[in-house]
C-alpha cells in the first residue's frame, strides 16, 4: 500500500506528466527551480492534509453534494496555508504570490481526494496526498532546473529569497556574460519542456 | 406523498451536511486569520520600511518617515490611477527630503510602480522599483533584487542633466541600459524625471524652499 502509493505519484500516475492535471502553475511557475521546487511543497502540503482530513469524514458526506463539500474544505485549507505562509515566511510569499491561492483551482487536489481519499482510510489516503505532491514537485524541480539552466545558464538563483541573505541572489552560474534563451524562460519553454518530459517518460516504459 | 417525504429525506440531509461544513470551517478559519493578522500587518509594514530605507540614508531624518506621509490623487505627472503617497523626511521638524511613489505607464507589460526619493536640491538621493511585471531575465534588471541598475540615478538632478539627456544610450541620453530591453529603462526614465518635475513644481506647498 505505502509501496504502491510511492510508485503510482512518483511514476506511473505521475500527475504531472501522466494525468496532466494542475497545468497552470506547472507551466506559470517553473522558470527558475527555486519557485518550482517551493509551489511544489505548498502543494504537496495541501494535498496530504486535505486528503488526511477528508478520509476521516467520507462516511459523513452525502454523495450528492460531495464535490461542493471537498471544495469548501479544500479553499479553506489552502487559504490556512496562504494566511500562514503570508504571517511566517513573508519572502517566499512575494515568490509566490498569486498562485498559492490558485492551488484551490488546481485540479490534482480534488482529483485526488474524489478518487482515493473518499473511499480509503486516513492512512493510505495521506500516503496517496503525500507522494502524489511529491511527484508533482519533482517534475516542478527537474522542469524548473531545466529552463532556468537554459534560460538564464544558473541554477538556484533566488535562493536567498527563502533562506535569506547568506545564499547568493544568483545562484551557481555556469558561463560567463551569457546571453540568456528567452524562450526556456517564457511560457512555450514550459510547454516544450514538459513535452521532453512525457517524452522521455513514454521512452522508458515502452522500452520495459 | 411518499416519494416527496422521501425526497424530503435526501434534501434535508444534505442541506444539513453542507450547513455544518460551511459553519465548521468558518470557525477554522475566522481562528486562522485572526492569529496571522497581526503578524501579517506586521512583516508587511517592515518590507515597505525596507524599501523606504533604501532610497533615503538614515541620518537625514529623525522622524516617523513610514507614517508621514500626504496622499496625492491622480496626477497627470505622477501617472498614478489611484491615490499615491508622498513621505516626507523631516530633521527636527525641518523637511529634508521627499519619497515620490510614482507610476511608469508604458513599461514592457504594463505599470512599474517606483519610489524616488529627493532632497532639498532636487537631487536624487535614491530609487526603488516596488512593483514590475517586467519579462524576467531581460527587462527585470530594473529591480534591485536582479541588478544594481537602479541606482545610477543617484545625485541626478534636473539641474545637472538638461532635458535633452534623459533618455538611454541607445537615444543618445545619458543613461545606459541593457542590450534587448530597451522599453523598460525608457519609461522607467520619463517617470523620474516627471516626479523631478513635480518636486519642483510643488517644492513650496511641501514646505521647500530654497
Amino acid at each position: 500500500m505505502f509501496k504502491e502509493s510511492i510508485i503510482n505519484g512518483l511514476w506511473k500516475q505521475n500527475p504531472g506528466t501522466v494525468q496532466l492535471l494542475g497545468l497552470c502553475p506547472t507551466l506559470a511557475m517553473t522558470n527558475t527551480i527555486v519557485n518550482g521546487v517551493s509551489l511544489g511543497i505548498a502543494t504537496m502540503l495541501v494535498m496530504s492534509i486535505a486528503n488526511t482530513s477528508i478520509a476521516p469524514i467520507r462516511k459523513f458526506i452525502p454523495d450528492e453534494v460531495r464535490v461542493p463539500i471537498f471544495i469548501l474544505v479544500i479553499a479553506a485549507l489552502v487559504t490556512v496555508v496562504d494566511l500562514s505562509i503570508h504571517a511566517y515566511a513573508e519572502p517566499l510569499y512575494q515568490t509566490l504570490g498569486i498562485f498559492i491561492p490558485l492551488i484551490v483551482t488546481n485540479c490534482i487536489v480534488l482529483a485526488r481526494v474524489e478518487s482515493f481519499a473518499s473511499k480509503n482510510p486516513i492512512l493510505p489516503s495521506f500516503y496517496d496526498g503525500l507522494f502524489m505532491g511529491l511527484g508533482l514537485c519533482l517534475v516542478l524541480a527537474i522542469l524548473g532546473a531545466m529552463r532556468e539552466f537554459l534560460g538564464q545558464g544558473t541554477l538556484f538563483s533566488g535562493l536567498n529569497l527563502i533562506f535569506g541573505d547568506t545564499f547568493n541572489s544568483n545562484g551557481l552560474s555556469f558561463f560567463d556574460q551569457y546571453e540568456g534563451f528567452l524562450l526556456a524562460i517564457l511560457p512555450p519553454g514550459a510547454f516544450l519542456g514538459l513535452a521532453f518530459m512525457i517524452a522521455f517518460m513514454n521512452w522508458v516504459n515502452q522500452k520495459n | 406523498m411518499i416519494k416527496f417525504l422521501k425526497n424530503y429525506k435526501i434534501i434535508a440531509k444534505t442541506v444539513l451536511a453542507m450547513i455544518i461544513f460551511s459553519v465548521i470551517f468558518s470557525f477554522i478559519l475566522s481562528f486562522f486569520y485572526l492569529k496571522t493578522e497581526p503578524v501579517i500587518l506586521k512583516s508587511e509594514m517592515e518590507a515597505k520600511k525596507r524599501l523606504l530605507l533604501q532610497v533615503l540614508p538614515s541620518n537625514i531624518y529623525n522622524n516617523d518617515l513610514v507614517n508621514s506621509y500626504i496622499v496625492i490623487p491622480p496626477n497627470a505627472l505622477l501617472k498614478n490611477k489611484i491615490d499615491s503617497k508622498l513621505y516626507l523626511a523631516k530633521q527636527n521638524d525641518k523637511t529634508t527630503a521627499v519619497i515620490i511613489e510614482t507610476t511608469a505607464p508604458d513599461g514592457y507589460s504594463g505599470e512599474i510602480k517606483l519610489l524616488v526619493g529627493i532632497n532639498r536640491n532636487g537631487e536624487i538621493l535614491g530609487t526603488r522599483v516596488i512593483k514590475h511585471q517586467e519579462t524576467p531575465g531581460l527587462g527585470d534588471y530594473i529591480d534591485i533584487k536582479k541588478d544594481s541598475w537602479i541606482t545610477i540615478f543617484k545625485s541626478i538632478s534636473l539641474d545637472n542633466t538638461p532635458k535633452r539627456d534623459w533618455a538611454v544610450k541607445k537615444d543618445y541620453g545619458k543613461f545606459d541600459y541593457m542590450a534587448g530591453a530597451t522599453i523598460t529603462p525608457r519609461a522607467v526614465i520619463k517617470a523620474i524625471y516627471n516626479s523631478l518635475i513635480f518636486f519642483n513644481t510643488h517644492k513650496i506647498e511641501l514646505g521647500i524652499n530654497v
